[in-house]
């Protein structure tokens, strides 16, 4: 997928002017924010789990280097091929690779962020092998001529029930369905011919289990097990190298956190355990399966500032509680991952030159990390950002005079007394009687949407100072 | 900016039975350096302010994100220099938000009626996520005798953001008309709030739709100044 996130604000500003998109924003909390926090409510000890979801995605990446040898001893010893992949070109051929090994010339898909990560459709493409999405927000987003997700849990998020009956009846040549059970029951129909006939099934993994190298994969459509288990020969599940837990045990704490923080659900309809392919004595499942596991500038996050980043277990609480992403939604981001966490994620996988706008654009509200199952500090990871920004001289040259003439003041307390009543004093006469400024130098930004209200015209320090003197001369 | 909201707090905090002063050299916390990624400015702003707090027995802050800034952010800014860092936390154990600490610390007010008719209080970020406050502001209103009607998302960001308001206009524009919004809906004649960044942007958005609801800070109204 190519970054667009240097578009950032531009991308903003068109989304926040689309009237359709910003009617759809709204069931982002509607829906998500409400649910989560009921569901949250029902677990008497959700910090308590939270904290043991920290303790033990912190004991993984600590040692991920065991974890992942672990898991690839389990996995191998069920059957299953493990293999490590660098970058996102090396991923997408592995996988296409796989492919031509077994024949394979279509390829059921259960969602995988990191699918969208490596361009995999793209590749499979270009190797003329189909792709089909079977999550019924990504299939809408493939028949939609391969758009973008917007949400890494609602992809779809930005549409409506409208329009996606009006691609349905372009793309099916059907007659048009208004009723969502209409429309779910007609995707489902076309979606079970591509079941039966495809050869290869690519899911992603929510978690990894070292113990038993083992694949857990959440959904709620159960299309995972149609992918995997109906008729396909080959199994590959594509995933990041830090999706590793320990054990079982350490799958059911996160899953008590993971379904609550993305959708509000206490479960999921589905969780699925995948350890190694069909054994003989087996009717179900896939006679050959497989792991690309990418690293893509994951491992480089290990032992610095951004470790902490790789706790994510990829809910989107963080972007459904944002202030900024609810109101410019997800393909203003201009990458895989949006939210909070894609401005992290972004930054941290395409380079901060690609991504600058990403860290800046945060209210730093605090609001993701304080939903954040694993309690990642999103905005102290953007603040660091930000550093390595004005350390690289990725900033711009007017905010960058702009602050040092600041900070020259601020360390100059008479001058910035000075400079302090010079510029209330103006203002303050500027505005004139409304009290209001309808326009600031270098502050259009703040203008275009509201006013500034003028300071009074005379500032705190010079007001106190008279009443100390006064008070002193009394005293006198 | 504001005078009024200073000697509110000056008065506010007279009235608790202490001594207030006001260090002639105090400028700026360097929240704005820390936010932009200019930490070594922000150092150089937090030992000053340091220097200039460390006589006094307590810190109390008007506003959250710069009583934010000295208590969370402060000790993190000196994380390399253990001398540093040490006077940092102490001054951060001493450092309180003016409702806080009208609540925790000197709790010895004579409550007076608030003049401001029905109000609704918005929750600051850094107050309510750095320092806890939530229900000290509307204790105190409560005692006063003020009418609070709660807007929906009080706890919403009101998309101010320090530069972020002019960095992202557009996006601020749009979450602090939300913002607005729930304000319009509770029909309160005021809103009260705990921070300048966060009173200028709601009373600038209002102004601009021609609305006359009052936009004060907690102190003005708990001060009887409003």
């Amino acid at each position: 997928m190519q970054v667009q996130s240097m578009h950032f604000k531009q991308r903003a500003g068109q989304k926040l002017a689309d009237v359709r998109l910003q009617k759809n924003l709204r069931k982002l909390a509607e829906k998500f924010v409400t649910a989560r926090s009921a569901a949250i409510a029902e677990l008497d000890d959700f910090e308590a789990t939270r904290d043991a979801a920290v303790e033990r995605r912190n004991r993984v990446l600590a040692t991920l280097d065991v974890w992942l040898q672990t898991f690839e001893r389990n996995a191998t010893a069920h059957g299953a091929t493990v293999l490590y992949a660098q970058t996102h070109e090396d991923a997408a051929r592995l996988i296409v690779e796989i492919a031509a090994l077994h024949g394979v010339r279509k390829v059921t898909k259960s969602k995988s962020m990191v699918s969208e990560e490596i361009g995999l459709n793209h590749a499979f493409g270009a190797a003329g092998i189909t792709p089909v999405e079977t999550d019924l927000g990504e299939y809408i987003l493939q028949i939609n001529d391969n758009e973008a997700p917007s949400h890494i849990i609602a992809p779809v998020i930005h549409k409506d029930k409208e329009e996606i009956s009006d691609l349905f009846a372009r793309v099916h040549g059907l007659p048009r369905k208004t009723e969502i059970t209409q429309l779910t029951r007609e995707a489902r129909e076309v979606l079970r011919g591509h079941f039966l006939s495809a050869d290869m099934g690519v899911t992603g993994a929510n978690f990894l289990i070292a113990e038993t190298g083992s694949a857990a994969v959440v959904t709620n459509e159960g299309n995972e097990g149609m992918c995997t288990i109906m008729p396909p020969k080959v199994h590959v599940v594509l995933t990041g190298i830090e999706k590793l837990l320990p054990t079982l045990e350490d799958l059911a704490t996160l899953m008590r956190l993971l379904p609550r923080s993305a959708t509000g659900q206490q479960i999921s309809n589905y969780l699925s355990l995948l350890t190694g392919p069909r054994r003989a004595s087996e009717v179900d499942g896939p006679e050959h399966m497989y792991y690309v596991l990418l690293d893509a500038g994951r491992s480089a996050l290990i032992g610095g500032e951004f470790q902490e980043m790789l706790r994510c277990i990829r809910c989107g609480a963080c972007m459904n509680h944002c202030p900024v992403y609810q109101n410019v939604g997800g393909h203003a981001y201009g990458w895989v991952y949006p939210g909070p966490m894609g401005s992290v994620l972004t930054p941290a996988f395409v380079g901060l030159e690609n991504a600058g706008d990403l860290p800046n654009a945060s209210t730093f509200c605090g609001e993701c990390a304080v939903v954040c199952p694993v309690k990642i500090p999103l905005p102290d990871l953007m603040r660091k950002l930000r550093e390595q920004q004005v350390e690289r001289g990725l900033r711009a040259k007017r905010e960058r005079v702009a602050l040092t003439v600041w900070l020259a003041l601020a360390r100059r307390p008479r001058l910035y007394a000075l400079i302090a009543a010079l510029s209330a004093h103006t203002l303050s006469r500027l505005a004139g009687k409304t009290k209001l400024l309808h326009w600031l130098p270098f502050g259009s930004g703040w203008t275009k949407g509201r006013d500034m209200p003028a300071p009074a015209g005379r500032t705190f320090r010079a007001l106190y100072r008279m009443r100390e003197q006064k008070k002193s001369n009394v005293g006198d | 900016m504001r005078p009024e909201i200073g000697f509110a707090a000056i008065k506010l905090l007279e009235e608790a039975g202490c001594e207030v002063a006001v260090p002639s050299a105090q400028t700026c916390c360097g929240q704005p350096a820390y936010n932009s990624g200019n930490a070594a400015n922000a150092c150089a702003l937090a030992a000053k302010t340091l220097n200039e707090f460390e006589p006094f027995d307590y810190v109390v802050v008007p506003s959250g994100s710069c009583a934010g800034q000295i208590k969370v952010h402060f000790p993190q800014l000196f994380e390399n220099d253990p001398q540093l860092r040490a006077r940092a936390e102490q001054l951060a154990a001493r450092t309180y938000e003016l409702s806080d600490f009208l609540v925790s610390v000197a709790p010895r007010r004579s409550p007076r009626a608030a003049a401001c008719g029905r109000i609704t209080y918005h929750d600051s970020c850094s107050g309510l996520r750095e320092m806890g406050i939530k229900t000290q502001p509307r204790e105190l209103l409560a005692q006063a005798g003020a009418e609070l009607i709660e807007m929906k998302d009080c706890e919403q960001c009101c998309g101010f953001g320090g530069t972020f308001a002019v960095k992202y206009g557009d996006i601020s524009g749009a979450i602090v008309n939300e913002k607005c919004r729930h304000i319009q809906a509770t029909g309160a004649d005021a809103v009260v709030l705990g921070d300048l960044g966060c009173m200028l942007n709601i009373e600038g958005r209002l102004q601009r739709l021609g609305d006359k609801t009052r936009v004060l800070h907690v102190a003005q109204v708990l001060a009887g100044s409003a």
